[in-house]
């Protein structure tokens, strides 16, 4: 798996997600700095979390119209994947490539603790290496995680399935209380129609090894990694 | 010329900062007021001198950048 993480200025969750891509893929990802436009080589784009050009505007605006998105697009329109995490997921829904929007957690504070986030679909390349139904923790980092769309949205992702991952109660039941941020439908993370863009809020991505408490986000970089062609020799 | 783009939440969005200034002002005594709701003004010095291609212009910078229209309605004042 050719793997490339965005890095737009004010971004300061890569380093993050290049460990979480080069454990399970045993490559190192490549870095794209935000005015690179060739990407043609990639197989995997990652949108990682932080404060793009500073969350002028709204969150991810700026990002969603800096040189590299069109790219993105293009990569996206020839059926490449691409993962956006907390403000990559903002920054998708500004560009478009997923439905909705993140609006300020219902509480206005800045959410920083662990949830559980139930696994909706697994016949995706993303979340292949879950269970369905399986309740997984994940860290929370985010002051606009508040998932919007129109009842005509939510429903149309609910029926065609599309809601990847659901605030839950750690026994799975999705509660209001477990909705933190306020999302409709304690909606976390959604994908696109082909299945190959996956947005979400929560950081799977800092829970990939025993040193950080937990490898509960490591099936999701495994499972990309596995669909995609591993280069980790088999054990 | 110069356009103002009033840019806020629509209707039925939730807006908790709007909320947290209604209470605010609520606990600072100012009795009877209602519903708040918070949103942004962008001030634009436009070239174009016609009033139409000038709000034209604006709208366009709207839709495509300054207000999100899945969540946030906009209005364009010329002055």
């Amino acid at each position: 798996m050719k793997a490339g993480i965005v890095v737009f200025p004010g971004i300061n969750r890569e380093r993050d997600i290049a460990i979480a891509l080069e454990r399970a893929s045993g490559r190192k990802p490549r870095m794209i700095w935000h005015r690179e436009t060739d990407l043609q080589s990639l197989d995997l784009i990652v949108i990682p979390g932080g404060f793009s050009y500073g969350d002028y505007l709204r969150c991810g605006a700026m990002a969603a119209q800096s040189p590299v998105m069109e790219s993105i697009r293009a990569h996206a329109a020839r059926g490449g994947h691409v993962l956006g995490v907390c403000n990559g997921f903002q920054i998708l829904a500004e560009a478009q490539l997923l439905p909705g929007a993140l609006l300020r957690n219902a509480s206005l504070r800045f959410l920083s603790m662990d949830c559980h986030l139930r696994v909706e679909r697994t016949d995706t390349d993303f979340t292949a290496h879950y269970q369905r139904g399986q309740v997984i923790r994940a860290p929370l980092a985010h002051g606009d995680g508040n998932y919007f769309a129109d009842d005509a949205t939510l429903d149309r992702l609910e029926g065609e399935g599309l809601v990847a991952f659901r605030y839950v109660e750690p026994d799975g039941a999705a509660t209001a209380k477990a909705n933190r941020n306020g999302s409709a439908r304690n909606i976390a993370g959604i994908l696109s129609p082909n299945r190959r863009i996956m947005g979400l809020m929560p950081h799977p991505e800092d829970l990939v090894d025993p040193l950080m408490g937990g490898t509960d986000g490591a099936p999701l970089f495994e499972g990309i990694s596995a669909a995609l062609g591993s280069d980790r020799p088999a054990a | 010329m110069k356009a103002v783009v009033t840019v806020m939440l629509k209707a039925g969005v939730l807006d908790p900062q709007g909320k947290a200034i209604g209470q605010a002002l609520a606990h600072l005594g100012f009795a009877g007021v209602g519903e708040v709701r918070a949103g942004k003004v962008i001030e634009l010095e436009l070239a174009e001198t016609d009033p139409v291609a000038a709000k034209n212009a604006a709208e366009s910078m709207a839709r495509k950048l300054l207000a999100n229209t899945v969540i946030e309605s906009f209005r364009v004042d010329l002055s």
